[in-house]
């Protein structure tokens, strides 16, 4: 039994902002009795409550591990500065919202890594639950801290404070090690925390880095990444879950009590994603295409639906629009969904997958929200750089229709700052948007029409073929965003109906750092962390001096440098700090991929053209799984609880 | 009123033919729930439980929920009350058993009944709360609370989103009174709890109070930085509050009961 802190953390509670979301109790939350099982994991989302809670990826390791009879998990998140100055001054130690217990207590932290810039909330945990923040200064008795998530691709940055990193798809790789703990623990942890590391580096797609040394030449780039011992393998290869429809989890999604960034029930209808766009980690990492059946997918709406009660519906993947049913399971969602106010949202999709009978019917039972497409680039030059290839000609045609059909709103997603592209490519951005007002104004016959173009900072990914291109420095990026700006307002005309979003460029220089880092990174990480580094992906906690200052002390007396991870470009033969790490992308492939890209050459789709090579399905053992089933969903039978008792007027 | 567009399904919203009032305790951790939490768990509860609510007309439709007088976050609550307009007449028996079912433990149904005029807001105008004190003792409490009572106005300031407020406690305080909670957990008569006055962090001291709901309302928070203003009371741990009832103030100063009489209760 272990002790539970909520009575300490109570106390604590009237004196910070939004008490609710450290007290659990979320609807479809579970708790098992910590006796009861052998191996007990915290699933940690190292960010705040209300971006971490709607995360998929924890919802399906929850529940994936507490339906295993020795398993339990518990889900933590990070606590705000205000929470945590109290929690050091009380002595309350990090805790899972389920069963309020110390993280300290549980066998396997398992942590997300969503995203590069919540890296100083790790160390911010683990300091809070008592666990030593190097790996190496950990004892059998601390928590094994397992990274997983799309950032553990590269998790060389943080390779001192993690003790292990799972690469590519949770489902099954949380059940074997589970199983490697289980069996350590029963035969009373024999060879102390080594042997378990040893034992888990044996597990398929499992990373330990502390098992691996790594050596670089005098002027910087890594010479050699070799394992320091037999059992240990010389690469990791990522796991991969096939056939969707034997994983419907979330089964019954978590409500929260508190608000969240998603308030929506989410199905995910397929993953991986071969569109090729080059920028795209995500749909590189993912491959190859895994569909949830036409059936599969109702199910789990109709399980989440009654489980939540949610009044939307997220069909969630990389480009959903793209599901080989994707009319099918629209029109059958909307048909069983009649009358209900349950309304469907399709988070991403593009803008030439896309057309109007979709847009009719995910909003047929419920709210229209605004119609939101990524051209990506404003140029035809820098989106056939990019892969991105839809065309303006789509994206106007699209959006009159939409324009003519009552919508008012459309949003843009674009970046800035890719490579080989100059002010003209991010400046036609402004004509793009200016061409959507003046067409959309004639198809709606008003001028009450709008858009919103967003634009981010291009930061390069591992894993993908813009790993070895040069970032844009923040100054690059502010100036052309700046010369947008202008262009918009140019035409004064239409200016009025166009808001600009952007973000300043800092944040992406420093996410660069860490997303293409290697292990000399994790002490620039530390130092931040030291001086008060906390929520690093919220503007207002973000501090640029405080990176670029312990970047320059901690880096520059090794010969690299901030600029030398992120402004530099790559050559073919240097040594990736992600090199070990196998996400099945030949790596030859990435080159030539990356050398088309600078030559401005297309890569279509795997789905519908032949197999171009990538390597992935040989070198995870899969294969494409796409329909059409040729079915159709059949309408359900709502059982209300209420309706066969009520009297009826 | 909204004109329904070329392509855009026609909102269905049938009418309200009735309306249902509620009476639900928000308890132990859940008390940490701000209003607009608990409204959301309130109206995903109501779809997970198939009550057939009414939607407002529109573009962006919501259930017709009606709040009156939320406990602010972190107060504890026996006596919440909202109207949920229904599209069909329905007993509201098995609506309470429904919907109690449906929310998460700790927001729990007591009572509801059909709403008949006056409305639900025309039907409270006071609250009672209850405010444990641990380790303050009751002899402490009642200086304190006597120093409020004799005071003509004691005005405290509450910073709200809106920015700083200005509030009256005591042309609020209707009433209030001091008991003690002995060391065993019974509560026992104040006069016998301040003879053992030597052991103050075993105490736990209870005020019960009558707050008259003025605008800007007076919440457990502003009576305790009353006492704080006139006596220099400061709990050594944060106090607890919990609401329990609300009502209209009758000539005894009691609450009446705002369901009315004929109304049904959960559980028996």
């Amino acid at each position: 039994m272990t002790t539970d802190v909520f009575s300490a953390l109570e106390a604590l509670l009237p004196r910070v902002a939004k008490p609710v979301q450290y007290v659990g109790g979320e609807l479809n939350a579970q708790l098992k009795p910590w006796d009861s099982v052998d191996v007990r994991w915290a699933l940690m989302y190292p960010d705040a409550y209300e971006v971490g809670l709607p995360n998929q990826g924890v919802m399906i390791l929850y529940e994936v591990l507490n339906e295993r009879s020795d398993a339990l998990a518990e889900r933590a998140y990070a606590v705000w500065p205000d929470l945590e100055a109290l929690m050091r001054e009380h002595g309350v130690p990090a805790f899972t919202v389920d069963g309020h217990r110390p993280l300290g207590a549980f066998d396997v932290i398992g942590v997300s890594l969503s995203t590069e810039l919540g890296y100083t909330n790790l160390l911010t945990s683990l300091d809070l639950a008592g666990i030593p923040l190097h790996a190496t200064d950990r004892t059998v008795d601390d928590p094994v801290v397992l990274a997983g998530g799309h950032a553990a691709f590269n998790p060389e940055p943080v390779a001192e404070f993690i003790d292990a990193a799972a690469i590519g798809d949770g489902e099954e790789i949380v059940g074997d090690i589970t199983d490697v703990v289980a069996a350590w623990k029963a035969e009373g942890r024999p060879g102390g925390r080594r042997e378990l590391l040893l034992r888990l580096a044996g597990v398929e797609g499992c990373y330990v880095p502390a098992l691996y040394t790594v050596r670089y030449h005098p002027d910087g780039p890594i010479e050699a990444v070799e394992p320091v011992d037999d059992r240990v393998p010389a690469t990791v290869t990522k796991r991969t879950t096939t056939d969707l429809d034997a994983w419907p989890y979330p089964k019954a999604p978590l409500v929260p009590l508190a608000e969240t960034v998603h308030e929506r029930a989410s199905v995910e209808i397929f993953r991986g994603c071969t569109r090729g766009c080059r920028f795209c980690q995500a749909g590189m990492i993912t491959r190859p295409v895994r569909e949830r059946s036409l059936a599969g997918v109702g199910e789990m709406v109709d399980a989440a639906v009654r489980a939540s009660g949610f009044d939307e519906v997220g069909l969630l993947s990389l480009s959903s629009a793209d599901h080989s049913e994707i009319a099918e399971i629209t029109k059958g969602l909307a048909d069983r969904y009649e009358g209900t106010n349950t309304s469907l949202s399709l988070p991403s999709t593009r803008v030439d997958a896309f057309n109007i009978d979709l847009a009719n019917e995910i909003s047929r039972n419920g709210r229209r929200s605004g119609l939101t497409f990524a051209p990506e680039g404003g140029s035809e030059r820098i989106r056939r750089v990019i892969n991105k290839m839809v065309s303006e000609e789509d994206l106007i045609r699209t959006v009159s229709e939409a324009f003519a059909q009552g919508w008012r709103q459309v949003k843009l997603y674009f970046m800035c700052g890719l490579p080989t592209e100059t002010d003209d490519d991010v400046l036609e951005i402004a004509g793009m948007a200016h061409r959507v007002i003046r067409a959309g104004r004639a198809a709606a016959g008003h001028n009450d029409v709008r858009t919103t173009i967003s634009i981010g900072g291009f930061v390069p990914k591992p894993h993908t073929p813009f790993q070895w291109a040069a970032q844009a420095h923040p100054d690059v990026v502010d100036g052309r965003l700046r010369k947008l700006r202008a262009a918009v307002n140019a035409d004064r005309k239409v200016a009025r109906n166009i808001g600009m979003r952007y973000h300043d460029g800092q944040p992406s220089l420093i996410e660069g750092l860490l997303a293409r880092g290697d292990r000399r990174v994790g002490a620039v990480i530390e130092r931040v962390w030291r001086a008060g580094g906390r929520f690093d992906g919220w503007s207002e906690h973000f501090d640029f001096a405080r990176w670029t200052a312990a970047a320059a002390t901690e880096l520059e007396p090794l010969g690299v440098s901030l600029e030398w991870f992120t402004t530099r470009e790559r050559d073919r033969n240097e040594v990736l700090p992600w090199d070990h790490l196998d996400s099945g992308l030949e790596r030859d492939w990435l080159w030539a991929d990356w050398e088309d890209a600078l030559a401005g050459q297309e890569q279509d789709d795997c789905r519908w053209t032949p197999c171009f090579d990538c390597g992935v399905c040989p070198a995870t053992g899969t294969e494409i799984e796409v329909g059409p089933s040729g079915s159709t969903l059949l309408p359900l039978t709502v059982l209300n609880p209420l309706a066969a008792r009520s009297d009826v007027n | 009123m909204a004109r329904v567009r070329p392509g855009e399904a026609a909102n269905p919203a049938p009418p309200t033919v009735v309306r249902v009032r509620i009476r639900f305790a928000k308890r132990g951790r859940l008390r940490f729930l701000s209003h607009r939490d608990v409204a959301r768990s309130f109206e995903r509860a109501i779809r997970r439980a198939g009550v057939p609510v009414a939607h407002s007309h529109g573009f962006n439709p919501h259930p017709r929920l009606s709040w009156v007088g939320a406990a602010p976050t972190g107060a504890a609550s026996e006596a919440e009350y909202v109207e949920i307009g229904l599209t069909r007449s329905m007993e509201p028996g098995p609506l309470v058993a429904a919907l109690d079912a449906a929310l998460p433990a700790g927001i729990d149904v007591l009572a509801a009944a059909i709403g008949e005029p006056p409305p639900l807001a025309e039907r409270i105008d006071a609250s009672r709360w209850t405010i444990e004190l641990p380790g303050v003792a009751p002899a402490q409490l009642r200086a304190a609370l006597d120093a409020l009572l004799a005071a003509d106005t004691v005005v405290v300031e509450r910073i709200t989103p809106g920015g700083r407020r200005q509030v009256d406690v005591r042309a609020a305080l209707v009433d209030a009174e001091v008991s003690a909670r002995a060391p065993g957990g019974g509560v026992v008569e104040s006069g016998v709890a301040a003879s053992s006055a030597a052991a103050p962090a075993r105490h736990c001291a209870i005020m019960s109070a009558v707050v008259r709901q003025l605008t800007p309302a007076v919440r457990p928070d502003d009576v305790l930085s009353a006492l704080d203003l006139v006596a220099g009371l400061v709990p050594p741990v944060p106090a607890k509050a919990t609401r329990t009832a609300q009502g209209l103030l009758d000539d005894r100063g009691d609450l009446v009961d705002p369901l009315g009489a004929v109304r049904v209760t959960a559980r028996g």
